[in-house]
C-alpha cells in the first residue's frame, strides 16, 4: 500500500509540476489581478489543490521511509508523529490559502 | 538515531606481519582481518606474504596455504572449493564473493580479505548467520500443496514452467547479497534481505506450489519486503551472477497487481 501510493503520487506529481512550471513561466509578466483571475479558474484551482495534497502526502511517505531506516528508539516515534503533524499542517495551510483566493 | 559512532573494539588496528618463507618474486601480500570477540583486543589486519608459485589459483587456496604453512590460528569456513556450498563467502577487496571461485590474479595489488560486512563476527572470517537462516526458514522454503499428487508419479512441470526457476534455484545461500545490502545492515531484524526474498520468489514462481497467495500475503509488509530500496548491491555482488533485485521487483509487481 505504502509502496504503491508512493509510486502513484510520484506519477501524479510529474505532469502537475511540469504544468505548473510552464504556467508560472507564462504568467511571468502578468499583473496581480490577472494571476488571481487565472487562479480562480476551476481547472487551475483543482489542479493546485491536487498538487498540494499529493506533494505533502508524497513527502510524508518518503520521509517516513527515511526515518524508519535511520532513526532508532523513542526518537523514531517522535519523528514520525512530528512528520505527520507537519505534513497535515502544511496541507491544511496550502488548501486554506487556495480557498482564500477563490472565496 | 542510527549509531554513527563506533562500538567498542571495532577499529581495525594494523596486525602482525608474516614474511614469505621462501625468497620468490611472485609474492602476494594478503591482508586478513583477525578478530576474537572473546579477547578484549581490537580486531587487527595481519599481513601474510604468500608465494604464488606454490599456491593454488584461488583466494581460498591462499587462505588454506596460510593456515597450513604460516598461521594455523586463522579461522575461516570452507567446504566444496567449487562455488556450490556457499561456505567461504567473505569480503575480498571490497566485494562480497566466494573465496573459492575468486582468482587471485584478478586482484591488482594487495589482497584484502574481510568477513561479510555488518554481521556479528564469531572469529576472524567466520560470521554468525543464525538470523539469516531463521529468516530463510520463515519463508517456508519447500513446496506447499493442497491437492494430492497424481497417483503413482511425481508432480510434473512443463519445460516452460521450469524455465521460470532459472536464475532462482541456483542460489546457494552464501549471504553475499544480503550482507552487501545497506537496507539489510540497518534493518536486518525486520527486513528479510535479498537472498531470502529471492528464495521466497523461487517458490512463488514454482508452478507446482499451491501456496502462492499465502506466500505473497506473508511478504506484504512494509519491513519484510518493502525495505528494498532498489540499491542493487545484491545483484552487483552475487558470485553466482543471479539477480535478487529482479526477484524482489517481481514480488512487488505480483502484490501490486494482486
Amino acid at each position: 500500500m505504502h509502496w504503491w501510493m508512493q509510486r502513484l503520487t510520484a506519477a501524479v506529481l510529474v505532469p502537475i509540476v511540469v504544468w505548473l512550471a510552464f504556467s508560472v513561466a507564462m504568467l511571468g509578466s502578468a499583473s496581480h489581478e490577472a494571476v488571481v483571475r487565472w487562479l480562480q479558474s476551476p481547472v487551475v484551482m483543482t489542479l493546485l489543490m491536487l498538487l498540494v495534497v499529493t506533494t505533502f502526502y508524497h513527502t510524508k511517505l518518503g520521509m517516513q521511509v527515511i526515518i524508519e531506516d535511520y532513526v532508532r528508539g523513542w526518537l523514531k516515534a517522535v519523528s514520525l508523529i512530528l512528520l505527520n503533524l507537519i505534513c497535515v499542517l502544511l496541507t491544511v495551510v496550502g488548501i486554506a490559502a487556495l480557498l482564500k483566493i477563490v472565496l | 538515531m542510527a549509531q554513527f559512532n563506533l562500538p567498542a573494539n571495532s577499529i581495525v588496528k594494523p596486525g602482525k606481519n608474516y614474511p614469505a618463507i621462501v625468497d620468490s618474486h611472485t609474492i602476494k601480500r594478503v591482508i586478513v582481518y583477525r578478530y576474537d570477540p572473546d579477547s578484549d583486543e581490537n580486531p587487527r589486519a595481519d599481513t601474510y606474504e604468500v608465494d604464488l608459485d606454490t599456491c593454488g589459483p584461488m583466494v581460498l587456496d591462499a587462505l588454506i596455504k596460510i593456515k597450513n604453512e604460516m598461521d594455523s590460528t586463522l579461522t575461516f569456513r570452507r567446504s566444496c572449493r567449487e562455488g556450490i556450498c556457499g561456505s567461504c563467502s567473505m569480503n575480498i577487496n571490497g566485494l562480497n564473493t566466494l573465496a573459492c571461485i575468486k582468482a587471485i590474479k584478478d586482484i591488482k595489488g594487495d589482497l584484502k580479505i574481510y568477513p561479510l560486512p555488518h554481521m556479528p563476527v564469531v572469529k576472524d572470517l567466520v560470521v554468525d548467520l543464525s538470523r539469516f537462516y531463521k529468516q530463510y526458514a520463515s519463508v517456508k522454503p519447500w513446496m506447499k500443496t493442497e491437492t494430492q499428487p497424481p497417483s503413482g508419479r511425481e508432480r510434473l512441470q512443463s519445460k516452460n514452467d521450469r524455465e521460470k526457476l532459472e536464475g532462482l534455484e541456483e542460489c546457494i545461500l552464501c549471504a553475499c547479497c544480503s550482507t552487501s545490502c545497506p537496507s539489510y545492515w540497518w534493518n536486518s531484524d525486520r527486513y528479510l534481505g535479498p537472498a531470502v526474498l529471492l528464495q521466497a520468489y523461487r517458490w512463488i514462481a514454482d508452478s507446482r506450489d499451491e501456496a502462492t497467495t499465502d506466500r505473497l500475503e506473508q511478504l506484504e509488509d512494509s519491513f519484510k519486503l518493502y525495505r528494498c530500496h532498489t540499491i542493487m548491491n545484491c545483484t552487483n555482488t552475487c558470485p553466482k551472477g543471479l539477480n535478487p533485485a529482479k526477484a524482489i521487483a517481481e514480488i512487488k509487481k505480483l502484490i501490486a497487481t494482486g
